[in-house]
This record gives structure tokens, C-alpha cells and sequence, in this order.
């Protein structure tokens, strides 16, 4: 398999190595976590105790055969966003608003992951309730790129693409609300996935853009995407916006038979502001979908200019209103010294949350006040309709768009941090699945001169994740991405 | 539209948060070029386009059904109240509102 190619030189060999035990898998896992995070800054919390229990319950299971269904993931050590809630583990969001929180309660992607055989070795850093394009807005500080660490790792799931291109895990999970797994991914140099919108329950996923959040997968390979994702997709009747769609078997039949299948390619967006070396990278993709026997078309997305506008009005105005809910009376931490409750609220607000989350908040309750709305937050969302309909129209002439999954590879920490408008620029090829609803891929595709990866990402029609996998996996079969990040020689 | 830091802490409040003068400096030119980008959607004729609310699909909106109303276990009271700041006698406690 694919995975043992990509990881030669690695702690863990993908989903498949269940000739080790999970506990020596899992201890390997928490050996490189432990040795690597002084440099990544990638684990907010390594659960040692309680992982290495969970890996010795899974070897005990497996030894007495019981039940097939803890098969797929078979012991395989996941890292997991401090935005998804792991009973007993905490869930910071990276926000000093809930640093002492931790949830009752498991989502529904770890219950099902830890039913599939998957070990939870601990919670990844993020942007401060996952806003943000660098991980530069952690309350505790940023993660380095394991690839130079310099270099922002990309955001917000940061965390988890870091731990998974350092080899400490072979699959992390992290989420999406307009291209937190599918960026990180491509400045990493590692597959990530953005489902459908109702595919993953996200109940346990702490809300920042509701028609906008997603569970995302991170992984080595599209194989390890693919199962992951057959084990967590699906209705959870805690989650009304999970949709009752059949789960395929993602992970079966992934072969390099894409002969016929038609690639989209909006030209428009291959212009100004896409680096060069980018572009080159992302080109010789198409060339090698065309030699797989692809067909390769022009689509036109007229109204994807204009989607980070609509993505900053939508996902701040929901934002605003998501984050009403830490005040300091229920969870979290409470500002000390308030004598009455309006003074309460304001300063656990003012103390807890970091500038991007204020910056977002205020900027949501701009466009949702009275007088402002139907300029901004109802204009918005009749262009997140002409965004659809510019989809629903290039889906006709082809089954997957590819584009660059981002305009730049990795940058230094510290070179957007003052601008904001500019950070938010990273999201302009990844931000409309989100507004769409549609699923994405981002698949590494080559090194930049500077020896940074560069990710492709694809697009697809609602529920089309079967196509998407199977042209990524093709991809990755016909020019496999082997290069190792320098800090993975740090892990061992 | 250019912001001003009165607009600023006006919509502090409605935000229910409590900047600091800085903030507010930085804030007022932050948000106001923010502003003027997305203005950039007033371009765009939008006339009789229905707004899209989200991503969900047909498939997806067809199981917002009901469900049972059945009493089922919950968290319970313990556990409901173990991460509040300041819980007492099985409530919630909050500094005085009056």
C-alpha cells in the first residue's frame, strides 16, 4: 500500500501495519509526539495514560476476536483538533476562554473512530476557535511547518497537518469552515479532506460558521482518507444537518482506472496572484490526469472572484453569533472582579478571547445590525446563490474541478499577522466548497525550488467524495509524493 | 464606509465586549478595510436572486425530521454543572443582575 512508500523513513505505516500491536504503535506515536512538540508545537495535550489503555483494551479485543467492527482502523494512533470533543480530554478551541474545559461527552467522529479501532493520542493546536489561515491566533502559541520552522504550518487545523507530515500520526482529524484542512494539508504536504456538508455528524465539533463547519481528515495517503471516512460519515441523529446519504465503501476499489473522467480547469483563476512555481506544480497535475487518460475541460466560475467577501460577512456574522454562548456563566473561564453581570460577561469576553476572535465577532455584529443586514449579510448570501449555480453549471460539462489548493506555499510566521485582509486571501481557492456545500481534496503535487510542497486540490459535487478519492488516489499512484520533512528526522 | 472607534464601541457593546482603548484604535481602520473589500458584492446585481442560506442539499434537508418525543438519559445535573465557573446548590451562580 501506498503509505508504506510515503513513509520509509516513519514512526507509523498507515492504517494497514496491523502486524504491530496497537500499544507499539500507540507508544511510538506518543514517543515522536513527546519528542516533537518542543519544535512543532503541534500537541496542545499528549494523552499518554489514557491512550496507551485504549491501545491495550484494542489488542485485548483483537486477541479474543471480537466483533469485525473494530477492524478498519485496527489500532491506528489518530491526533485529534482541540475543536472536536474528546471525553476526559480537554477542548481549549485554542482560546483562553475554555483553557480549563473539558467536555462530557465524545462527538460522534470519536465515538465512531474509537468503535472502528482508531487510538486517540491527543488534542492538536488550532487557531483560536479555528479562525484563522496560520495558527498564528493559537492562545498558545503558533505550530511550526514541519517542513521549516520558520514557516506557519497553514490553519486553522495546523496541529493536526503538522502531526501527520512529522510521521507522529498517520491520520489526524481536523475541521473546516472555509479551507482549515484542505490548506494546512497543501503547505504541509499531505491529503486532506473536506466532505460533503452533512456527511460528518459534527455534533462535539464546537461551532464557529454553522453553514459553513465540516469534520475534516488528514492523512498520508487518500486509502487512510478513505477509511477514516467510511468509518465517520453518516446520519447521527444529534446533528440535524447530518444527512441520511448512503456511506459507500470509500476505501474499496480505489483503482488508477480514470480513463474518461472529465476535469474541469477555470482558467480565470490561475492569474494574478498565483505564484509561479505554484502554477507550474499544479499544471503538471493536469498534464498527469490527461496521460491517465482524463479529459481535461474549461469551466468557468464567474462569480468565485467575489467569494472571500462573501465568506468574511457570512462566516463572521454566524461567528458572532456562535460565540455569544461564552459568557463565563456555564463552562469556561470567568473573569474575576465584576460586581454586576453585564461587567461579567464583557470582561470574561474581553480577557478570554484573543484579537482575530474579536476582530470576527465585531465584524459579524456589523453585518448583522439594524440598517446594515440587507446590505451585507442578504447580499451575501444571493451571491453565496450565484456562487451554487456557477458550480452547479461547471458540474455539468465535468465530474471534479482542480485548482491550486492555495495561491503560495508556506510563509514565514509573522508576515501576515498585521494585515488581515491579506491572510484572508489564502482561502480564495478553498473558501466556496465551503459556501457551496461541496466536498474538496487537497493532494500534494510537487516541491517548490525552496523545497516547500505545493497541494492541488479537487472539487466535487455534493456527495461525490467515491469520485473525488479515486481521481486523488489515481494521482498519487502515477506520482507518488515521497519527499520527507526535515523534522521528521527529530521523531526517532 | 469609513468606522469610527464611536462605531466601534457601539458595536462593542451590542458584541458584549469591553475593548481597551488600543483596541479600539486598531480595531476602527481593521474592520473598515475589511468593510471595503466585501463591499465589492454591491457590483453584482442580485435582483430577484433568493439568498442561500447553507450548504445542505435536498438529501441533507430531507432528514430535518421530527423525532420521537421520548424521555431519554441525559447528562444529569452532576456532570451539567462540573466545568461552571461557579456552580451552587445545583445552579448556575452569576454576580448580581440588579
Amino acid at each position: 500500500m501506498n503509505a508504506e512508500r510515503h513513509t520509509a523513513n516513519a514512526q507509523d505505516s498507515g492504517s494497514n501495519s496491523q502486524d504491530a500491536t496497537a500499544h507499539a504503535r500507540t507508544s511510538r506515536a506518543l514517543d515522536a509526539a513527546e519528542r516533537l512538540n518542543p519544535t512543532l508545537n503541534a500537541f496542545l495535550q499528549i494523552d499518554r495514560t489514557g491512550a496507551l489503555l485504549q491501545a491495550e483494551e484494542y489488542d485485548r479485543r483483537r486477541s479474543n476476536k471480537q466483533g469485525d467492527e473494530l477492524i478498519p482502523l485496527g489500532g491506528t494512533p489518530v491526533a485529534i483538533k482541540d475543536n472536536i470533543c474528546v471525553r476526559g480530554l480537554q477542548a481549549s478551541c485554542g482560546s483562553h476562554i475554555l483553557e480549563n474545559y473539558q467536555p462530557p461527552y465524545d462527538a460522534t467522529a470519536i465515538e465512531r473512530l474509537r468503535r472502528a479501532g482508531g487510538i486517540i493520542i491527543g488534542k492538536t493546536n488550532c487557531d483560536e476557535f479555528a479562525m484563522g489561515s496560520s495558527n498564528e491566533n493559537s492562545a498558545f502559541g503558533a505550530v511550526r511547518n514541519p517542513w521549516n520552522t520558520k514557516l506557519v504550518p497553514g490553519g486553522s487545523s495546523g496541529g493536526s497537518a503538522a502531526a501527520v507530515a512529522a510521521r507522529i500520526t498517520p491520520v489526524a482529524l481536523g475541521s473546516e469552515t472555509g479551507g482549515s484542512v484542505r490548506q494546512p494539508a497543501a503547505l504541509c504536504g499531505i491529503v486532506g479532506l473536506k466532505p460533503t456538508y452533512g456527511r460528518i455528524s459534527r455534533y462535539g465539533l464546537v461551532a464557529f460558521g454553522s453553514s459553513l463547519d465540516q469534520i475534516g481528515i488528514f492523512s498520508l495517503n487518500v486509502q487512510d482518507v478513505a477509511k477514516v471516512l467510511g468509518v465517520i460519515a453518516g446520519r447521527d441523529e444529534r446533528d440535524a444537518t447530518s444527512a441520511d446519504v448512503a456511506v459507500p465503501d470509500y476505501a474499496g476499489n480505489l483503482t488508477n482506472e480514470i480513463k474518461g473522467a472529465r476535469i474541469g480547469v477555470p482558467r480565470a483563476l490561475f492569474g494574478e496572484g498565483l505564484d509561479e512555481e505554484v502554477r507550474e506544480k499544479v499544471e503538471s497535475a493536469i498534464d498527469v490526469y490527461r496521460d491517465l487518460g482524463a479529459e481535461v475541460v474549461d469551466v468557468d466560475l464567474p462569480h468565485s472572484r467575489y467569494a472571500i467577501a462573501v465568506y468574511y460577512i457570512i462566516a463572521t456574522a454566524e461567528a458572532s453569533s456562535n460565540l455569544a454562548r461564552y459568557d463565563g456563566v456555564r463552562y469556561g473561564v470567568r473573569a474575576e472582579e465584576a460586581a454586576t453581570l453585564d461587567r461579567m460577561y464583557r470582561r470574561t469576553r474581553e480577557h478570554g478571547f484573543g484579537a482575530e476572535v474579536k476582530r470576527r465577532i465585531m465584524l459579524g455584529t456589523y453585518v448583522l445590525s439594524s440598517g446594515y443586514y440587507e446590505a451585507y449579510y442578504r447580499k451575501a448570501q444571493q451571491v453565496r446563490q450565484l456562487l451554487r449555480e456557477d458550480f452547479r453549471r461547471a458540474f455539468e460539462k465535468c465530474d471534479a474541478i482542480l485548482t491550486p489548493t492555495t495561491p503560495t506555499t508556506a510563509f514565514p510566521l509573522g508576515a501576515k499577522t498585521d494585515d488581515p485582509l491579506a491572510m484572508y486571501l489564502n482561502d480564495i481557492y478553498t473558501c466556496t466548497a465551503n459556501l457551496v456545500g461541496i466536498p474538496g481534496i487537497s493532494v500534494p503535487c510537487g516541491l517548490s525550488s525552496e523545497n516547500l510542497p505545493i497541494g492541488m486540490q479537487l472539487v466535487g459535487k455534493h456527495w461525490s467524495e467515491k469520485t473525488l478519492l479515486q481521481l486523488a488516489h489515481a494521482y498519487t499512484e502515477a506520482q507518488p509524493f515521497t519527499a520527507l520533512p526535515p523534522a521528521t528526522a527529530l521523531a526517532t | 464606509m469609513p468606522i469610527t472607534e464611536a462605531d466601534i464601541e457601539k458595536l462593542a457593546r451590542l458584541a458584549q465586549l469591553e475593548l481597551t482603548d488600543e483596541e479600539r484604535r486598531a480595531l476602527a481602520p481593521q474592520i473598515s478595510s475589511i468593510v471595503e473589500y466585501v463591499e465589492q458584492l454591491n457590483e453584482i446585481d442580485t435582483n430577484g436572486i433568493e439568498p442561500s442560506l447553507g450548504g445542505l442539499t435536498l438529501e441533507g434537508e430531507r432528514t430535518e425530521t421530527m423525532r420521537d418525543d421520548a424521555v431519554r438519559p441525559s447528562l444529569g445535573q452532576k456532570a451539567a454543572l462540573a466545568e461552571a465557573p461557579d456552580p451552587a446548590s445545583g445552579y448556575f451562580r452569576v454576580p448580581k443582575v440588579l
